[in-house]
């Protein structure tokens, strides 16, 4: 069986690993990495669960394969935190309590991550347009979209402040 | 699921990409997004050997207008169109497509070559593209192929690419004045695959009579279907709502629709008058505002 050499950075460190060019990106991550925080779902493109950001841009890690991720940049939900500080869109969810099982709630923030990167000011609609690749079969999806929305103001009032203090 | 296992062989040029296919044929699948080809891997539907990565090969990620033509490389992401305001000011038929197709998610990865060359009657661009009267620029061992859409899908899943091709640019004739397109989708939930969905484009002359017309369908046969009868049936008119129902109707009369999950082939042939015909209107408010 072909094994391939790769080197991906995740969440800032880099790891080097030999993988069979059939194994995914989402079982390279939870498997060989063991990094547990990037759910599967469906496995079959549709639930987002799997959701991590490849080189900026939110994409369904259960159809990627990790030797496509040879030489390029990961983030997955273990790497939001700084410092034991959540991530403001991981406070949105714990405060607007956007999540109720938790299964979609790391591919949802991934999602959210990279859109208020994108877009520091979303509507509702955007915000709704942007997790339609994420499916919550809780909480009917009100509450996700204020806890993106807490995370939307608190990243814009912090990014005046810096601009202010600075 | 876990795919069967495969050889993994990225290249760095289109010109490795076809000796690689020459020499392996139809044991190679060509990975861009990889958005159906891997789904279609996990469900052991598709058993290639060899995969060949087309994705590090610089220079097939453009996106533009040049020599009367938009040309868009093999590698544009549906995410790319979907941003562009290229695309949102001059082809908005091409960003209707986009937004409908799939999720934001797999838009990221997904391209527009490959919605193409996966050959599948469901894909939303083969429509806009039969509409728009696109060519598909191959490349293979014999050098570049231009290949006009209308003889591009074959059938389901089958496309006129040979398997030592690599399908490199799509083209498509640069917007006449006094012209529009719409793209219009029924579906069941978001990223479901069309019940129903047509693609429509108009021009118009000086005086307002339609002097060019494209209707494509998507999910509605075995394979994209264009409506060269409804088509016929405008050219030479002034637009009306009773010229685009008679087109509609010629356009329903074209499918032929499998009954299935999505609803039974009536009911799809009936969703199908409807699509064209508000696509129709959709592509006329944008051909009159684009005067």
């Amino acid at each position: 069986m072909e094994r391939v050499p790769i080197t991906v950075t995740v969440n800032g460190r880099t790891y080097t690993a030999e993988v069979e060019p059939r194994l995914l990106l989402v079982h390279f991550i939870r498997d060989v990495l063991n990094l547990t925080g990037t759910h599967i779902g469906c496995d079959t493109t549709s639930c987002g669960a799997c959701t991590v950001i490849w080189n900026g841009r939110p994409v369904k890690s259960c159809t990627v394969f990790a030797v496509q991720a040879d030489g390029t940049e990961i983030l997955t939900v273990e790497g939001l935190e700084r410092d034991g500080q959540l991530h403001p869109v991981q406070e949105g969810f714990w405060e607007e309590h956007g999540l109720q099982c938790g299964y979609c709630t790391p591919g949802m923030m991934m999602t959210a991550v990279a859109l208020l990167a994108e877009n520091p000011d979303p509507t509702e609609e955007e915000i709704r347009a942007a997790i339609s690749g994420n499916l919550c079969r809780c909480t009917g999806y009100v509450n996700i979209v204020k806890a993106i929305q807490y995370a939307a103001r608190k990243m814009r009032e912090s990014a005046t402040a810096g601009v202010g203090g600075a | 699921m876990i795919p069967g296992p495969f050889r993994y062989r990225r290249v760095s040029s289109v010109e490795e990409a076809v000796s690689l296919l020459a020499q392996l044929g139809s044991d190679a699948k060509v990975l861009s997004g990889g958005q159906s080809l891997i789904p279609m891997m996990k469900f052991r539907l598709a058993e290639p050997n060899y995969v060949i990565d087309i994705n590090r090969v610089p220079g097939l990620d453009f996106l533009e207008e040049r020599d009367g033509l938009l040309r868009i490389g093999a590698l544009v992401r549906e995410s790319t169109l979907e941003r562009s305001p290229l695309i949102r000011e001059r082809y908005p038929i091409l960003h209707d497509t986009a937004l409908v197709i799939a999720d934001p998610l797999v838009r990221n990865l997904a391209t527009v070559g490959g919605n193409l060359a996966h050959g599948d009657p469901a894909n939303d661009h083969p429509a806009t593209m039969l509409a728009l009267r696109a060519q598909v620029v191959a490349n293979g061992p014999k050098g570049e192929r231009v290949i006009p859409i209308d003889e591009f899908f074959v059938d389901t899943f089958v496309t006129a690419l040979e398997p030592d091709e690599l399908l490199t640019e799509i083209r498509i004739p640069v917007s006449p004045p006094r012209s529009g397109g719409a793209y219009l989708k029924f579906e069941r939930k978001v990223g479901d695959y069309a019940i129903a969905a047509a693609a429509a484009f108009l021009a118009l002359d000086e005086s307002g009579h339609i002097v060019q017309a494209g209707i494509g369908l998507t999910n509605l046969a075995y394979k994209p279907l264009r409506a060269t009868a409804a088509e016929q049936v405008l050219i030479g008119q002034p637009p009306s709502d009773e010229l685009f129902r008679e087109a509609a109707e010629l356009a329903a009369q074209a499918t032929d629709p499998v009954s299935d999950l999505r609803g039974p082939a009536d009911y799809k042939r009936a969703v199908a008058r409807t699509m064209v015909f508000r696509a129709l209107r959709r592509a006329l408010e944008r051909a009159q505002a684009n005067g």
